[in-house]
């Protein structure tokens, strides 16, 4: 450790205090002005946090995995019931699916139309819920050689969960639809109406800026549209519900139990691009190429 | 009472050395496991910001009782850790707990003597404050009017967690060497 006089360690002292709070007034206009860094900064502490959230959310997934089982086997009754309720519906529709998909491929043949290409996918562990009152994002785990880029799309067993912000060699964050700054490109499905699922931080994100005199109803299932380039078409989002300030939409995703999400790569290039904040020139050359 | 820029007595032998390294470092090392364990998926009322903001706690109760253990570039630290790890705008978090920390520092000699009682009405009125300019920072700083239902809440849950990880911190302080 380095000696200094006694008044000199002082008033170091006493300039340290106003030197943080300029510093952190700095770092506010750092945060503005080059969010690339700040960006490749937390990408690397997310990177380093991540084994260790890895490692730790395994017992505490054990404890909910024991209370949600402990919880089926109180209603064990009424929700074999519903199953089995369930279980006759779904058994009609998927008598109705297969029909479908063979007059589909019949139709697909005689048009000689190409299929959907099947999209490649990761499945990645959530493991972590960061973010505080302001914001909704997760930490995803992700194996070194990961293909995951950002502007992918997450999807959870049910729905649309949201797309990733960011990435890192070993972690993901990824920007779920209910927070604020999430705006996803969504079709009404009954009315084929354009719209924007735009996050409030709340559970239920809102339906707004819907084109044509046709308002959503509730009830209405909501999926994405392939709009800008940034979704993919048809994947199933949530339900029209009346709110208290207006439309809102209830998912099909649980973002209350993130456990694993398929982050997809639809072969975009979505809103979110990782040159997005390249200069336009070079931008031009790359899309170009 | 040690003034913050007093100098320790030097400890002979590498031992000595290290024992106190590990003492004075750790307050700081509570605090960021404190702040990491916030993150663990607890389910579905951590995600309506039903999270404890541990590292005003953390700064709170060392500046208090310990100030030699949570010096100002510490705080800062902790507080840019905080921002990184929540994808907060970047200087929040420091510029809170730099400011609950001169605060505290200010008002040390009144509290420090004071009951549980008392401190823990200190630190919700210090967290209170704090929390609302967290949400006029963050307002400015994106230029949208954040909600104000998650922030209340988080602030509830704040000052709620007090005396929670007051203990935790009282058992941390029992076992290092008195001042």
């Amino acid at each position: 450790m380095i000696r200094l006089s006694v008044p000199l360690r002082q008033a170091l002292a006493r300039l340290m205090l106003p030197a943080l709070i300029a510093a952190s007034f700095g770092l506010m206009l750092i945060g503005k002005a080059d969010t690339v860094l700040v960006e490749r900064v937390r990408t690397r502490l997310a990177d380093v946090v991540v084994p260790l959230y890895a490692v730790l959310s395994r017992p505490i997934g054990t404890v909910t995995d024991a209370i949600v089982e402990l919880r089926g086997l109180i209603l064990l009754r009424s929700e074999n019931a519903r199953l089995r309720e369930e279980n006759d519906r779904l058994r009609r529709w998927y008598d109705r699916a297969l029909a479908l998909e063979a007059e589909n491929r019949a139709l697909r043949r005689v048009l000689n139309a190409p299929a959907d290409p099947t999209p490649i996918f990761t499945t990645a562990r959530v493991v972590a819920d960061v973010g505080g009152a302001y914001a909704r994002s997760a930490l995803l785990v992700l194996e070194p050689n990961h293909a995951v880029r950002k502007g992918q799309v997450a999807v959870d067993a049910a729905g649309l969960v949201g797309r990733v912000s960011e990435v890192g060699n070993r972690s993901a964050r990824l920007l779920l639809l209910t927070d604020i700054n999430s705006r996803i490109p969504v079709l009404v499905e009954r009315t084929g109406t354009r719209a924007i699922l735009a996050g409030t931080n709340a559970p239920r994100p809102r339906i707004q800026y819907w084109t044509g005199p046709e308002q959503p109803q509730p009830g209405d299932r909501i999926i994405t549209s392939s709009e800008a380039g940034a979704m993919p078409a048809g994947l199933p989002v949530g339900i029209v519900r009346e709110g208290r300030t207006g439309l809102e939409v209830e998912l099909f995703a649980d973002l209350d139990r993130l456990d694993f999400v398929r982050v997809h790569d639809f072969g975009l290039s979505g809103i979110l691009s990782a040159d997005q904040s390249v200069r336009p020139a070079q931008r031009q050359r790359r899309t170009g190429g | 009472m040690a003034s913050p820029v007093a100098r320790p007595p030097q400890p002979r032998g590498f031992w000595a050395r290290l024992d106190q390294l590990a003492r004075a470092s750790a307050p700081a090392a509570l605090a960021v496991l404190l702040l990491l364990a916030t993150g663990l998926p607890l389910g579905s009322a951590a995600r309506e910001g039903g999270m404890p903001m541990t590292p005003l706690a953390s700064v709170f109760f060392w500046t208090l009782y310990r100030p030699g253990l949570m010096p100002p570039w510490v705080v800062f630290g902790l507080g840019v850790l905080a921002d990184l790890l929540t994808a907060a705008p970047l200087g929040v978090n420091p510029l809170l707990l730099l400011l609950l920390h001169v605060g505290v520092m200010t008002q040390r000699r009144a509290l420090a003597k004071q009951s549980f009682l008392i401190v823990w009405i200190g630190f919700a009125v210090f967290a209170s404050v704090l929390l609302a300019l967290n949400w006029g920072i963050r307002t400015l700083l994106s230029l949208t009017i954040q909600p104000v239902a998650p922030g209340l809440f988080e602030c509830c849950v704040t000052i709620a967690a007090y005396p929670i990880l007051a203990y935790i911190f009282v058992s941390l302080e029992r076992s290092l060497e008195p001042v």
